[in-house]
């Protein structure tokens, strides 16, 4: 069978689009012999990157520095890091696998995966930057209760990156194995060791640097690809197409495939990738590592250049995987699936056209991929806990920035094990669902509350905490009931709920769980709430008494 | 209420900044949600549209131009609004600030 697990799960009606744009799941893959090229090239990173996290790390004193970098990246560097935090190593393998087995339907998703970000610039990004310090929670409370709305807050973020974690770690376990013939809880070692020493000593300074080291040579590899693939060809993409079609003997790989058929699924999907950006918490993180609101906004439009230009590219690379590998008996198994298990068309196609020395390089940046992909969520997970749960409601704001610190490194030490124990947890599991619920549970708790605490003034302190658990719960009931774990994972025979991604639902359901809870809520707090929303609009809108960079 | 708050209130500029941004960044919500969800709408009803040859005989169909098209709005529709912010928002914005100390 040469289907990837992607398109297995998109068979499945399992939303995976939502999964490659999340990190996804690679599926069960056989291990490889040992390849050196891509050793030698990945410790090379590595030692590059613990030499960054040691320079980092004297860097770093303050909770600022740890959480954001000081404020002092700038918009272009940002946007870099935030275009590594979207290029997963499991998107990139997993859209050019769809792209390489059903052509049309991989653009499908590319287009899913970019159109969030215009909507984070025109609404979410400039206010967050001038109302936050270092969470997304930060702006939710700012004007809110703080204790019962931080802790809610901070158990949607942790929820968000322990899903996220999960998959991206099954995924790291899964194509370290296929890519460097290590075994599976070998590979998570690594990983989980790396993280905890980039995020616990490095904090931001270290985990941005790495991310934008990786975006660099993520996009640099896929650019060479892609020019390889098209100078083949004359640079005609007619060309490429044709020789494609011509190969698969049928046009049907130029047209809308079976991924989309259902109108509901397909809307309930696309809001999941539109709006759960703006609900992501490491994702947002990032806002703060910037010094203004104008850097923000320029981080923005960097970020979506970086990946649109990236997820165009993942077309061109697929389709040069169908003429360059799928005719290779070299790349083939005896019963005409790809050599290695799924998803390895991107791979194949770099061996292809560079020899083993690309391979090795692209193998190796995949894996950096991972170790920067999960380094920022470690760093949002414990930022949720030492920065909202510790410091703000545990301590209830007395001063207690040293201990804070020591908190968000301990937290970080302890999620980098977490990471581990989850991998090693769900190596066999089906998690194909996680990516989807991650980014529905972002655009359903997470979202409504950040927009609506920015915008509308009639919100109040009972109105987000009951209408984020109204998302934030419906998301989860409604994936379970759903055909992802319902039938697929829990084996029953026809789902309750029968929609593969909940958003347009728990998103409906938690924008007017908010507003009913808020209009009904007539506490003296509501009273205090609304009163304040004239102040924090002003901040919000201009700048004004906003944290700004500071200097080293 | 912090008298560099109230003085910003009550600045008339404050709220024409707020009314032209904010109807700007709506226009091109509005603008991205009906780009996107046109094409997807268009692959879930319609989809032997999208299989149109895009030239009599080419290989390449319709849907390629318009998909890369979608996710080349997105990226011009991001540029579009950071150039206006640049230079009106941000000038308004630093008038409103600065009559306010």
């Amino acid at each position: 069978m040469r289907f990837s697990s992607a398109i297995l799960a998109a068979t499945a009606l399992l939303a995976p689009g939502a999964a490659v744009a999340a990190g996804g799941d690679l599926g069960q893959t056989q291990q490889q012999a040992t390849n050196w090229h891509a050793i030698v090239m990945f410790v090379l990173f590595v030692l590059i990157t613990l030499g960054i996290t040691y320079w980092a790390a004297r860097r770093t004193r303050t909770a600022s520095d740890f959480y954001t970098a000081g404020g002092g990246i700038t918009g272009f560097q940002n946007g870099l890091a935030i275009a590594g935090d979207f290029m997963s190593a499991a998107s990139f393998l997993g859209i050019t696998a769809l792209v390489y087995a059903m052509g049309f339907d991989g653009l499908i998703y590319s287009v899913g995966v970019v159109v969030g970000w215009p909507l984070v610039l025109f609404l979410i990004a400039e206010p967050l930057r001038n109302l936050g310090k270092y969470t997304f929670a930060d702006v939710v409370s700012y004007r809110l209760k703080q204790t019962p709305v931080r802790t809610f807050a901070a158990i949607s973020s942790l929820t968000v990156v322990l899903f996220y974690l999960i998959a991206q770690m099954v995924g790291a376990g899964q194509l370290i194995k296929l890519l460097f013939g290590l075994d599976y809880f070998v590979a998570l070692l690594i990983v989980g060791g790396l993280i905890m020493a980039y995020v616990t000593f490095g904090g931001m300074v270290a985990t941005t640097w790495v991310q934008i080291i990786k975006a660099v040579l993520l996009l640099a590899g896929a650019t060479f690809m892609a020019l390889a693939v098209l100078w083949q060809h004359g640079f005609d993409m007619e060309a490429v197409f044709a020789k494609a079609v011509e190969i698969k003997g049928t046009l049907a790989i130029m047209a809308p495939g079976k991924l989309i058929s259902n109108p509901i699924d397909a809307v309930s999907l696309g809001m999941a990738l539109m709006f759960g950006t703006a609900g992501l918490p490491h994702i947002l993180m990032r806002f703060f590592t910037v010094p203004d609101a104008k850097e923000a906004r320029k981080s923005v439009f960097y970020a979506t250049g970086f990946i649109g230009y990236f997820y165009i590219l993942t077309i061109v690379i697929g389709f040069g995987a169908v003429i360059l590998v799928s005719t290779d008996p070299a790349y083939l198994t005896a019963a005409n699936g790809l050599k290695g298990g799924n998803n390895m068309a991107a791979v194949w196609l770099a061996h292809a056209i560079g020899g083993d020395l690309f391979l090795g390089f692209i193998s190796a940046v995949a894996f950096a991929t991972i170790l920067a992909v999960v380094s920022g969520l470690t760093l949002a997970g414990a930022s949720a806990i030492s920065h909202d749960l510790y410091a703000n409601v545990i301590a209830r704001g007395r001063n207690v920035e040293g201990s804070e610190m020591m908190v968000s490194r301990v937290a970080s030490f302890g999620l980098g094990i977490v990471a581990i124990l989850l991998g090693a947890l769900f190596e066999k599991q089906n998690i194909a669902y996680l990516a989807g619920l991650t980014l529905a549970i972002a655009a359903s708790a997470n979202f409504p509350l950040l927009l609506l605490s920015m915008f509308w003034k009639g919100l109040t302190t009972r109105g987000a905490v009951l209408g984020g658990i109204c998302g934030l719960g419906s998301a989860l009931l409604l994936t379970v009931l759903g055909p992802a774990v319902w039938t697929s994972v829990l084996g029953n025979a026809a789902p309750v709920f029968p929609y593969g991604n909940p958003a347009l639902f728990s998103m409906a359901i938690g924008f007017f769980a908010t507003w009913l809870f808020s209009v009904t809520d007539a506490s003296q707090r509501a009273a205090e709430d609304k009163e304040a929303f004239a102040s924090q609009f002003v901040r919000s809108q201009t700048g004004l008494g906003a944290a700004g960079a500071q200097a080293h | 209420m912090n008298v560099q708050v109230r003085r910003v209130l009550d600045d008339p500029r404050f709220h024409e900044l707020v009314a032209r941004r904010n109807r700007f960044s709506w226009l091109l919500v509005g603008a991205m949600i009906a780009i996107y969800f046109g094409f997807i709408l268009t692959i879930a009803f319609n989809p032997g549209a999208l299989a149109t040859p895009l030239v009599a005989g080419s290989v390449t169909t319709i849907g390629f131009p318009l998909g890369v098209g979608v996710i080349v709005s997105a990226v011009l529709l991001t540029g579009v609004y950071v150039y206006r912010a640049n230079r009106e928002f941000d000038a308004l914005n630093r008038q409103i600030l600065e009559a306010s100390e």
